[in-house]
């Protein structure tokens, strides 16, 4: 289907949850998404629909989103059933339309974790992720009086594989992929950045009990190798992570 | 009320050391008597809040979103300026201020920048510390790259996410201090209003989006890192709930807006593609290092890139700047780029873009390296425009991405109200009419980290507020008004949505007061927004209930204030008869169309005061001096 000035749309049907506060009850509704540009971004495309919701008096559908150019780490959906959509490495706003095809029925779900709770429709409380940091997530140095950056030299290959852990955008999508809704990536990309800086050495053994103690009292399963969350990781982060997360955790936990 | 900017006496290298001396102290042991505000949670927020924490003082940490993670700093590319010299290029604190001010094209204050200049390089240890994971040489140094504006390399960067990793050292910093309870967070607030009681700021009104309950909180002094305002142009590279609320709110409590029309229009981003776009996407400046600018030669060729030729091609930048060449400042960069298309060299569908080619970076340095370098901006460009960078080239345009002007604040960042402190984007300081790019991140963690925790201290010490409770009647009354227009925005039930009127007031902007602007257009647009603005109160359609978890009430309150804030901006862009960095009025250029000042009549700052809804704004002058530096035509040839 082709516009008069020659912008390549489709049509689709859109199944999306909808659930008003935190309360459980939810249901599926159905939207048609008409004359979509393949170039829109997802999240234009529900922009596009929620004027329409808006001008039929109901209630559009409520997601989070900022940046729109895949780093805050707002937005996400399942959508068919997987996590920021069928693109590898892609947010939600990074998905463009030209991934989909014309008369495609497209299911849009919040993410579905436990510790997750839904706030409305597609957004939820993220909130046990900032806790986990919170309970160790970051060096303890107050400002001021920090030697110069130079003081320690740090291996290219070390600051990159840091910097691959570091890419984590807290958007929840491997605990939203996982079958245990585990969020053992997330914490395992925290604690490896700091487990491979010298900079975070020092604290390197309460940090890991710390966290990996937060994240199971928050209601966040166990890892049990499926994979999940690294196929869905817009940002890619290996499981290795998880890897020397646990690593860590044995060394800290067998001589504390 | 006479604008005191408050700069110490003294050579310019040893005022900021004075004054810290000069500044009173609060005891270590009075110091939890104080309760901070602290509304935003980006590079400066953040860092002021941790910092003052870490002091000892009882702080209070406000967010739009669900996390202060969130927050825009995060996407923040390229990196992060600082005068290490680790690069023995020739750099020196006195040549950070010296391009930082020339960048600005004179229109900053000396003293700010020097200050800026002097903390540079303890942001960068501070990072470090953090365990902030900055790109490393082979032997574990630092790495640098080069910026637009400056021939040397200083700029610290993380692959192209230095926003990103240093905004998560300072929100684990601040989270540090949320898990010892000397912060206490609340996210998904949305700052409606300023307490300003007996002549001080006092606190704030919030509105709690999840349950839609507004909320009152007291402090002994407030600070805002809110952001700047670049979504008045509805397209922008800000992120999407960024927004002028809650400075423009204190605006109207009395703290003056200094300098609105100093917005920077960005030259590499992705060109707008079609009417449904929601937001705009940058490329980092960084891409200039290694790609190249050109349009080809003949206007309205429209054969593909691979097909032009070399002798086809016009690298306008490198022709017309051999001495920066593609490094000129983005102000320089953005009216070329819009001049080329003008002429009808534009390329792509809408001929609104130039090309950003790597072909010669790829074939002398090969795709691993290039990919080292830019491969997260490479990926991103495919994502959104289905090209892949590294077999034809990209195609950038301008766009609205940051603003030097903000709210007017002294020396010690506090604003005309007593006991209201602006930070980063937000405040007016020291970015003149043009940013140069990587100063953004270093100014914000300046303010938060090294500036505020000593001038913050030295107002309560002398200030020494009394308690107020937020039962006083001054609360009560902005929580009623608040109230009532939330009501009104829900009751008018009209046919227009509030995108359709901010897509509506940005494109105003954007034709009338962007990157060229003319006195006759300036005219016009002053009427078409107060005729939209009208128009607003009578037709907007809301939807939903004040009560709820309502994202489109959010955003009609802060259209509403772009509305109010956009008329401010244009009397602001009409007052300033000159050019100068990015504030181009066509009137005013040299034969080379360079921005061309008016030293005489327009070296100084405009602040303007809140005189009441129907009466126009009065201007204060606050005259720039220049003692240390020469004021000259800028050159980047």
């Amino acid at each position: 289907m082709t516009k008069a000035n020659g912008e390549k749309c489709i049509n689709l049907k859109l199944k999306v949850w909808r659930q008003k506060t935190k309360d459980p009850k939810g249901r599926l509704e159905s939207f048609k998404a008409e004359n979509i540009s393949k170039d829109m971004s997802f999240l234009e495309m529900l922009d596009v629909v929620n004027e329409e919701i808006i001008h039929s008096g109901k209630d559009p559908i409520a997601f989070d989103h900022d940046c729109r150019e895949g780093i805050c780490g707002s937005c996400g959906a399942m959508v068919n059933g997987r996590a920021h959509g069928p693109e590898k490495g892609t947010t939600l706003c990074q998905l463009h339309m030209r991934h989909f095809s014309n008369g495609d029925t497209v299911v849009i779900e919040p993410w579905r974790s436990r510790a997750f709770k839904v706030v409305k429709d597609l957004v939820v409380d993220r909130s046990a992720f900032d806790k986990i940091i919170q309970a160790g997530g970051y060096i303890s140095v107050n400002t001021g009086g920090a030697p110069d950056g130079n003081a320690i030299p740090v291996p290219q290959e070390v600051a990159e594989k840091a910097m691959d852990a570091a890419e984590c955008i807290g958007c929840g999508a491997c605990a939203a992929a996982c079958p245990n809704a585990s969020a053992m990536l997330f914490t395992g990309a925290k604690i490896s950045q700091f487990a491979l800086l010298p900079q975070g050495h020092p604290e390197t053994k309460k940090r890991v009990l710390a966290m990996v103690g937060k994240m199971d009292e928050l209601g966040f399963g166990n890892c049990t190798n499926e994979r999940e969350c690294e196929a869905e990781c817009p940002k890619e982060i290996s499981i290795i992570n998880i890897a020397r997360m646990n690593r860590e955790f044995i060394k800290s936990a067998i001589s504390p | 009320m006479k604008l005191d900017s408050k700069i110490p006496d003294g050579p310019l290298s040893e005022k900021w050391d004075k004054h810290r001396f000069e500044l009173d102290l609060v005891n270590p042991a009075n110091k939890k008597k104080f309760e901070i505000i602290v509304v935003g949670t980006g590079l400066a927020g953040a860092s002021a809040s941790a910092t003052l924490a870490e002091l000892g003082y009882e702080v209070k940490t406000f967010c739009i979103q669900d996390s202060p993670r969130r927050a825009h700093s995060i996407a923040a590319q390229g990196g992060i300026n600082a005068a290490k010299n680790y690069q023995n290029d020739g750099d020196s604190i006195w040549r950070l201020f010296y391009d930082t001010i020339k960048g600005g094209d004179f229109r900053s204050r000396e003293a700010n920048v020097y200050r800026l200049a002097q903390v540079s390089n303890s942001i960068i240890d501070q990072c470090v510390a953090q365990g902030v994971p900055f790109a490393r040489e082979y032997g574990g140094q630092l790495a640098n790259r080069s910026f637009g504006g400056a021939q040397v390399s200083r700029t610290f960067y993380a692959r192209g996410q230095t926003g990103q990793q240093l905004l998560l050292g300072a929100y684990g910093a601040l989270s540090r201090q949320i898990a010892a309870e000397k912060v206490r967070l609340f996210t998904r607030r949305d700052m409606l209003d300023l307490m300003v009681i007996d002549g001080k700021a006092r606190g704030i009104i919030v509105r709690n989006l999840i349950s839609g309950n507004l909320e009152k909180h007291s402090a002994d002094a407030v600070i805002l890192a809110t952001g700047g305002y670049g979504n008045v142009f509805y397209l922008s590279t800000n992120s999407m709930a960024s927004n002028v609320s809650a400075a423009f709110a204190a605006y109207k409590k009395g703290a003056f807006f200094a300098n609105p029309c100093f917005t920077q229009i960005h030259p590499t981003c992705i060109p707008v593609k079609g009417s449904y776009q929601s937001k705009l996407t940058l490329m980092s400046e960084s891409l200039r290092n290694d790609g190249r600018v050109w349009v080809p030669k003949t206007p309205g060729d429209r054969r593909s890139p691979g097909d032009i030729k070399e002798s086809e091609r016009d690298y306008y930048l490198e022709k017309k700047y051999p001495g920066f060449g593609n490094l000129v400042p983005r102000d320089v960069a953005s009216r070329n780029a819009k001049l080329q298309c003008d002429m009808g060299k534009g390329v792509g569908d809408t001929k609104l873009a130039v090309y950003l080619d790597f072909k010669d970076a790829l074939k002398r340095d090969g795709q691993d390296i290039i990919a080292r370098k830019y491969g997260n901006l490479f990926e991103m460009y495919e994502k959104i425009t289905a090209d892949n960078p590294y077999k034809t080239p990209m195609k950038i345009y301008p766009a609205v991405h940051y603003t030097m002007g903000g709210l007017w604040v002294d020396y010690n960042l506090m604003s005309t109200i007593p006991g209201l402190f602006v930070l980063g984007e937000a405040n007016f300081s020291d970015h003149g009419s043009n940013r140069l790019g990587a100063s953004a991140l270093m100014q914000g963690l300046a303010d938060g980290y090294f500036i505020i925790p000593y001038t913050i201290g030295s107002y309560l010490a002398e200030a020494s507020p009394e308690k107020i409770a937020v039962d006083h009647k001054e609360f009560n009354i902005s929580y009623l008004n608040a109230e009532a227009r939330i009501k009104k925005l829900i009751s008018i039930k009209g046919k227009r949505t509030v995108d359709n009127f901010q897509r509506e007031l940005g494109s105003i902007l954007w034709e009338n007061c962007g990157m060229s602007r003319k006195n006759t257009n300036l005219r016009k647009a002053k009427k078409l927004i107060k005729e939209l603005r009208a128009e607003y109160w009578e037709n907007v359609l809301v939807g939903g209930s004040e009560k709820d978890f309502n994202q489109r009430l959010e955003k009609a309150w802060r259209v509403a204030d772009f509305l109010e804030f956009s008329e401010l901006m244009v009397t602001d862009t009409l007052e300033r008869q000159e050019s100068c960095g990015g504030h181009f009025n066509e009137d005013y250029q040299t034969d080379e169309n360079e921005a061309l000042r008016d030293d005489k009549l327009f070296c100084h700052v405009s602040a303007w005061e809140f005189q009441g809804n129907r009466r126009k704004p009065k201007l204060h002058k606050e005259s720039l001096k220049f003692e240390n530096v020469e004021l000259t035509q800028r050159s980047y040839k």
